[in-house]
């Protein structure tokens, strides 16, 4: 595995996205990754290894780094140290430009859903196939339909955004990830806008998504669908994993105070 | 001496004819030109990014006036011939360009930045980013202080009238320096340049009042 840093010139940036043997069991594989912002450190060596198949929740206060480490996976952040290897990409010190390729195995859902307002739901959907895929347009259309069938919005496809709630703004989001059928997909808080009854309807398409074997990471609040659904729960702590492990054993016998604490105030 | 009459008024039509094509030689090659400084402002590269701030600050700060002289008797140091339209035209596209520039990049920036991470995050590279996910949005933005701005355009056409460029208000000069009525005849002009530029003003705001809505 190459490992670029800070001062490789592009050409070596460019070589560090290589794809690495496809039967490798762990989708992302973090080691002892950190990030920094200005003297600030964010992530102080974090390890991580998600399989095929997984969901992993991280939790943890604001500030903790979580929602910074997932950013980190999509290359959305460079990195000041350690290595990340997802999707059979390896990744050192990331380069936007370069890691276009990275995006189509991965797919991101923000908090605020980020959908095109200028677009309808379907055209939100189409535009990464025709665009970036090259898809023609009547086959695009049809993928559209079929990522909103899997949503239950297969209603709303000629809707604005504008003219959604904020329950189904989220799956129109998710949808638009799937539709590229991405091998790992990332939620980034994406319920922390929704009132309780709309966060239900979103929550249920990620829980489908988990029983058809989508391998997934996600940043949460939702501590009781975390411990119900996740395989793994990852208790993030001052930029480092505080505690990881199954949810059951590690909600029923915490192992530091810290997590102690923040489940007995989270739940 | 002759008096104002019905045949000064159509002179001035004609005249303001001139003023129209001057605005929209102005409009259209400050829009080229005002859409490649935009961009050049909010580039990720330091050497566009400095060629238009120097770009927009020298000409934002330079009467235009003067442009319009430095157009017009630079170009014939070249030993060219400059028709008045041209020196015209060219030194309102500056002009324009620069205003517009500066505008335009402030639409653009006004895109909320997660606009650009989830087309990223889709795969869309710069250019597509740009296409198909900020400059529709941006252009939304901007319809209501670019229609604001053709109205100043317009009116500072009137300014090509000393290099002699027979337009409304120079038309408006040769009428008065042969009925001797400035006050008939400037608010006839008055007149004229509000009927060219009231329509503006009309779709600014009908523009303006229709994006309000589509926000809410």
């Amino acid at each position: 595995m190459l490992v670029a840093n800070d001062l490789a010139p592009a050409g070596a940036r460019r070589a560090a996205l290589t794809p690495a043997a496809t039967d490798a069991a762990a989708v992302v594989s973090v080691q002892n990754l950190v990030k920094r912002f200005g003297p600030h450190t964010v992530l102080d060596g974090v390890s991580l290894e998600i399989e095929r198949g997984q969901m992993v929740a991280i939790v943890g206060r604001s500030g903790s780094g979580k929602s910074t480490l997932l950013r980190c996976i999509n290359a959305l952040e460079s990195i000041q140290g350690g290595t990340l290897r997802v999707c059979g990409h390896a990744l050192g010190a990331s380069d936007k430009g370069v890691l276009r390729e990275l995006r189509r195995d991965v797919g991101i859902v923000f908090q605020s859903y980020n959908l095109f307002p200028h677009l309808t739901v379907e055209r939100n959907i189409t535009l990464a196939l025709t665009a970036v895929k090259k898809m023609a347009k009547a086959q695009a259309v049809e993928i559209a339909h079929k990522v909103l069938a899997l949503v239950g919005l297969s209603d709303k496809a000629q809707s604005y955004p504008e003219q959604l709630s904020g329950g189904q703004s989220q799956r129109v989001a998710i949808a638009r990830s799937l539709a590229l059928s991405p091998q790992l997909m990332l939620f980034d808080e994406v319920t922390s806008a929704l009132d309780p009854e709309l966060t239900g309807e979103v929550l249920k398409v990620m829980e489908d998504l988990k029983r058809q074997g989508m391998t997934m990471v996600l940043v949460t609040h939702e501590m009781a669908f975390a411990r119900r659904v996740a395989d793994i729960v990852v208790f993030m702590h001052q930029g480092r994993v505080w505690e990881m492990g199954p949810p059951e054993e590690l909600f029923t016998r915490p192992r530091t105070a810290e997590f102690a604490q923040f489940t007995s105030s989270g739940l | 001496m002759n008096s104002f009459s019905l045949t000064h008024v159509g002179y001035l039509a004609v005249a303001a004819q001139w003023t129209i094509v001057l605005s929209l030689l102005a409009f259209v090659g400050g829009a080229v030109l005002g859409l490649i400084l935009a961009l050049g402002r909010v580039s990720r590269l330091a050497a566009p990014r400095r060629m238009a701030v120097a770009y927009i600050q020298v000409v934002q700060g330079t009467p235009l006036l003067v442009l319009l002289f430095l157009s017009y008797f630079g170009i014939s140091i070249l030993g060219l011939n400059v028709p008045p339209l041209l020196a015209a035209a060219l030194s309102l596209t500056l002009y324009t360009s620069a205003f517009l520039g500066e505008i335009w990049r402030g639409c653009i920036e006004a895109v909320p930045r997660t606009q650009w991470e989830a087309a990223e995050c889709l795969g869309l590279n710069r250019f597509g980013q740009y296409l198909h996910v900020i400059l529709p949005q941006a252009a939304r933005i901007a319809i209501p202080p670019t229609v604001g701005f053709m109205v100043q355009v317009v009116k500072n056409t009137s300014l090509a009238s000393v290099i002699g460029f027979l337009e409304l208000s120079r038309a408006g000069q040769v009428v008065n320096n042969s009925t001797f009525q400035p006050f008939t005849v400037f608010l006839v002009i008055a007149f004229m340049y509000f009927a060219l530029c009231y329509p503006l003003s009309l779709a600014s705001r009908h523009f303006e009042r229709k994006l309000h809505v589509g926000r809410q």
